[in-house]
């Protein structure tokens, strides 16, 4: 295969997607006002299921004169990107359901916004080439900017939107400028030539290293890690509930897939050089994570928190550098995927007299009201602190154990103190639904919300049935990355 | 090096990307008026990384800084019509885009 061959087959499930978003746009503006929604949804999880067919039957190799990359890493992270986006719109359709009875329900846009920010995503995962990670992760982050800001009536919303949408296109703003500059010192934007230009040499110029300080920081503002997380609570808890667990979701995993393909690629023979800013970020990250999260009483906002812990959790991995650390990686995020869509489907169904509330002090007694539901959130919460034999454990375990053999012995230390203060706060939720003295009942959830807290709840429960075929993927996946 | 950028060299060029850099950088932080400013500066800060593109691509004699830079230019204008309707909403929403008003969630 001559290296400026087109061959864009390999990219058919990124552009299949994509032209079904622009397909879907047309059918909702074809509806009549206000009944757009449920068809553009359906069509849209009909084309993340299909569109995870071809991702799975997509071969190995190079596109586009090698600036789009497909191998089974790329895989894994589009898989779990498309799995997230289904989920959430799964969580959308059941949430709209629920708004029927209130003045603004969400626009039909919402599924195909999601839609597209999960060929982003995709695009990220694939990138082979600082040109298209930036482009994808533009289309991935301009999406999410409109979703937060998507209920136009409520204040907190465009609030939350106005707040991501500044300080995300500064990250976008300063990556880029670090690709600038690893460009200008390396010569090259393709990461097999950066490979080359930077494996090559003992001495590393200094502004390549500032560039990728850059990178570094650009990604880490979309990771939510600490010190670069100040949007993620007021925009977890702004934002509308579905558009929150899209969030916590696909581009989670997109920036991890950049993470970890740049930095074990191109910049993997520097590793020395980033690696003690990697270890920085996920020990403040699990740190800030667990404590800031205990005196918060909205529980969207604790999620935020959550989410930040995970991150720094699943960054260990990363940070030990090897193949089982990005293995260790793949396998948290996918127990993280699971947990993360369930707990939200439970917080979208949390509604009185059509009016959502999101403190914790609602959920008192949950478990005499709706014992399923309540039963399903006590198993995310569980899984979330890392309980055997839940699906959160396996992650925690393969990240230290993956950190443990580089020789972390210090994140290691401070991941296991910062699980056990975490654990505070989930079991805190976990006392307010089972012992609380009751608050007043909410509204009937809706079936789809059910459905999605239900088969998230089973799917932690058992989750140790699927981790042989699981760990085999994120095996080969870890070999396509690290080699 | 291009004949273009040869008799200036590649510095200068750097020198006032940084500075837009800085200027784009600290227009967010330091700014505690008006959102419109927010979104000026973030333009510096792209345009920042496109004068390095430039710079570099003409340096190396290699065509895909230049490239680059006509993504960047169509992702900034998509990315300034999207911030422009987020703070259309917010001003109808909130009555004002001061920057110190932006706090109706905090903890």
């Amino acid at each position: 295969m001559s290296p400026n061959a087109i061959n864009w087959s390999l990219a058919l499930p990124e552009i299949a997607l994509a032209v079904s978003g622009l397909v879907i746009l047309v059918v909702g503006v074809l509806q009549r006002r206000g009944e757009g929604f449920f068809p553009c949804a359906m069509l849209t999880i009909a084309s993340f299921i299909g569109c995870g067919f071809l991702v799975a039957l997509s071969g190995n190799g190079e596109a586009y004169a090698g600036t789009f990359v497909n191998d089974s890493f790329a895989r894994f992270m589009k898989l779990l990107a498309l799995s997230g986006g289904l989920l959430a719109t799964v969580v959308t359709v059941g949430y709209q359901a629920e708004e029927q009875g209130t003045q603004k329900p969400l626009p039909f846009e919402t599924p195909i916004l999601m839609l597209f920010s999960t060929v982003g995503a995709m695009i990220m995962a694939s990138s082979g080439n600082l040109m298209t990670m930036f482009v994808g992760l533009e289309l991935s982050s301009l999406s999410i900017y409109i979703l937060c800001a998507l209920e136009r009536d409520k204040v907190t919303s465009s609030e939350a939107g106005l707040k991501y949408f500044v300080l995300g296109s500064l990250a976008s703003g300063l990556l880029l400028y670090g690709m600038s500059l690893v460009y200008g010192y390396a010569g090259t934007m393709d990461y097999t030539g950066l490979v080359n230009v930077i494996g090559g040499d003992d001495i590393v110029p200094l502004g390549l290293i500032v560039g990728v300080v850059f990178v570094v920081v650009g990604l880490c503002f979309k990771l939510s890690a600490v010190p670069f997380h100040m949007w993620t609570p007021d925009v977890y808890q702004g934002a509308p509930t579905p558009v929150t667990a899209y969030m916590a979701g696909a581009p989670k995993f997109a920036a991890f897939a950049l993470f970890l393909r740049v930095m074990t690629g191109p910049f993997g023979t520097i590793a020395p050089k980033w690696q003690i800013l990697i270890e920085t970020v996920a020990l403040l990250s699990m740190v800030y994570g667990a404590f800031a999260a205990i005196p918060q009483t909205d529980i969207k906002r604790l999620m935020a928190y959550s989410s930040i812990g995970h991150m720094g959790y699943a960054m260990m991995g990363l940070a030990a550098g090897s193949d089982a650390g990005v293995q260790a990686t793949l396998i948290y995020l996918a127990a993280y995927l699971v947990m993360n869509a369930g707990v939200f489907a439970v917080i979208a169904t949390m509604r009185r007299k059509g009016h959502e509330v999101t403190t914790l002090a609602d959920l008192a007694g949950l478990s005499r009201r709706e014992p399923g539901l309540a039963a399903a959130l006590a198993i995310f919460m569980f899984s979330m602190v890392g309980a055997p034999p839940l699906a959160g454990f396996f992650g925690k375990f393969m990240v230290f154990a993956a950190a443990w053999q580089a020789g972390l012995y210090v994140l290691v230390a401070v991941g296991a103190v910062s699980s056990i203060v975490g654990a505070y706060y989930y079991l805190r939720v976990v006392k307010i639904i089972y012992f609380d003295a009751p608050a007043e009942g909410f509204d009937r959830p809706a079936p789809s919300l059910l459905f999605v807290s239900g088969s998230m709840g089973v799917a932690t429960l058992l989750f140790i049935l699927g981790l042989g075929p699981l760990m085999t993927m994120a095996h080969h996946a870890a070999q396509a990355l690290v080699g | 090096m291009t004949p273009a950028i040869a008799p200036i060299g590649l510095m200068p060029y750097l020198v006032v990307s940084a500075a837009l850099l800085v200027l784009g950088v600290f227009g967010i932080f330091l700014n505690r008026k008006n959102v419109i400013i927010i979104l000026m500066s973030m333009e510096l800060i792209l345009l920042a990384a496109n004068l390095n593109f430039v710079a570099f691509s003409s340096a190396h004699a290699d065509l895909s800084g230049q490239v680059m830079v006509l993504f960047v230019l169509t992702i900034a204008a998509a990315e300034a019509a999207i911030g422009l309707a987020i703070v259309t909403v917010y001003f109808r929403n909130r009555g004002s885009i001061q920057v110190e008003d932006a706090t109706m969630m905090k903890g």
